[in-house]
């Protein structure tokens, strides 16, 4: 018996495609937009949010049938906000150094749109282990799409990629730069990430068109 | 039994025990690992004063190597000599003011209140190096540092941290290409303690001139470097009647 059926495959796979939470869904943008500057980042935000989604999904799968409807947003936000806090704890204590680096997107985890919407609209309805698929699927996809957005501003802000110089060293001039090459500071700032975010749904819509919606 | 999900018993009830079960855990873990978590931001801070000194392990081309933690400790006692709180203009001796909140002492420096500001006295190559904390307002975040100086007030590192500034532009103030701009810079300008500006128009990316009380920016982050100069500054106001003592030791 094979581990997955293919619906549940389809639950991992879609969301790296088809069905992206950030350039299909259009949630998450504001995460996108804060913290992609630097690749390292990116990577440690989507690692996190796997978890807390993954986590997260098969609580709340768990809880589906005894969350009153009335108040279910805020069990929802309770449990995020539970498990991101437990994790900062735990990590404050035993790895500090990595809880330094992760202390910043705890707020912005909390507050990820696509952790609430996948509670709301899977975890809710669905059971603990397509809920988790569910879960690891849409973090991944988002990941994916920010680790794209963290490696071109990166490389095209800084010249550099997990804060080792690629281009050469733009101050002594040496490499890319003794050519005239110059770092572009605008990839930097948050509208940058818009537009790399643009580009990302551009070019998927091209190669799919059956991914445009019709007027 | 299905359980009536609806009824306005059932889910004040459920809210209840929800807010125990949740209040309870963290609270539970909150007691559990304070113990850790607070010795973990001691060894922090006590890596922070030593690298603002020069002890540290970083080699010409790494990034930002702090003495481990586990022996920082040792480390510590070993290279600061002494440590001193700042009240009311005098000096005195206290074991522990690497323990002292610097933020709150400077509000109540502010306030017009008494306020305990920390020394530290440490030696670097047989002389002694003076440092003193910092505490300021970055653009998004608060943001803090250590930075030593000898007699001269030539300063001999500094240290900045922060907590949230922009990652790959603000945040870059605890790099080292941006701290290490500051060794050799001197806090008076002639008789005045003028500090150090972190300046976008000094015209010396590679920080040759070390007689101008300027830094080069970081291209992007100009609120955040703004803080970093009015830190520097309002660091000097508050301890300037140690510093002169020290200049007229």
């Amino acid at each position: 018996m094979a581990l997955l059926s293919k619906k549940d495959t389809n639950l991992i796979l879609d969301p790296l495609a088809d069905n992206n939470p950030i350039t299909i869904q259009v949630l998450g943008i504001c995460s996108a937009l804060a913290i992609t500057a630097e690749l390292k980042a990116s990577v440690v935000m989507a690692v996190s949010v796997i978890f807390v989604m993954g986590v997260g999904n098969v609580v709340i799968s768990l809880m589906r049938n005894v969350i009153p409807s009335k108040i279910r947003i805020i069990a929802q936000l309770i449990v995020v906000a539970t498990l991101v806090i437990v994790v900062d704890q735990v990590l404050k204590a035993f790895q500090y150094e990595l809880s330094k680096t992760l202390s910043v997107f705890v707020g912005l985890i909390i507050t990820n749109c696509i952790i609430m919407g996948r509670f709301e609209a899977f975890a809710l309805g669905n059971g603990v282990w397509r809920s988790f698929l569910d879960g690891i699927g849409n973090a991944l996809g988002y990941g994916v799409i920010l680790i794209i957005i963290g490696f071109f501003r990166e490389l095209l802000g800084s010249g550099t990629l997990f804060g080792f110089p690629v281009f050469g060293d733009p101050i002594a001039k040496t490499g890319l730069y003794s050519i005239g090459y110059e770092n572009n500071g605008f990839m930097i700032i948050p509208p940058a990430a818009l537009i790399v975010v643009g580009i990302i749904i551009w070019v998927q819509r091209s190669m799919n068109p059956a991914l445009v919606e019709e007027n | 039994m299905a359980i009536d999900t609806d009824k306005n018993g059932y889910t004040i009830l459920f809210s209840i025990l929800m807010v125990i079960v949740v209040g309870s855990l963290l609270a539970f873990l909150a007691s559990g690992l304070s113990e850790r978590i607070k010795e973990n931001e001691r060894f922090e801070k006590q890596q922070n004063i030593l690298y603002a000194m020069g002890v540290n392990e970083n080699t010409p081309d790494s990034g930002v190597n702090f003495i481990p933690t586990d022996v920082v400790e040792d480390k510590f006692t070993e290279r600061i000599k002494s440590q001193y709180v700042l009240v009311n203009d005098e000096v005195k001796e206290d074991a522990n003011a690497f323990m002292i909140d610097v933020k709150k002492q400077l509000a109540a420096l502010k306030a017009g209140n008494e306020a305990r500001l920390p020394i530290f006295v440490g030696e670097k190559e047989g002389k002694e190096v003076y440092i003193l904390p910092m505490y300021g307002k970055g653009l998004w975040d608060a943001i803090w540092g250590f930075i030593s100086v000898d007699k001269e007030m030539i300063v001999q590192g500094v240290y900045f941290d922060h907590k949230g500034e922009t990652a790959g532009l603000g945040a870059n103030i605890k790099m080292r290409f941006f701290m290490d701009d500051f060794i050799g810079e001197s806090l008076l300008d002639g008789n005045s303690y003028s500090g150090i500006t972190v300046s976008k128009t000094n015209n010396d990316p590679l920080n040759e001139d070390k007689e101008d009380n300027e830094v080069d920016a970081i291209a992007g982050s100009t609120i955040t470097g703004n803080g970093v100069t009015s830190m520097i500054k309002e660091t000097l106001k508050a301890y300037k009647p140690y510093l002169e003592t020290i200049r007229n030791k």
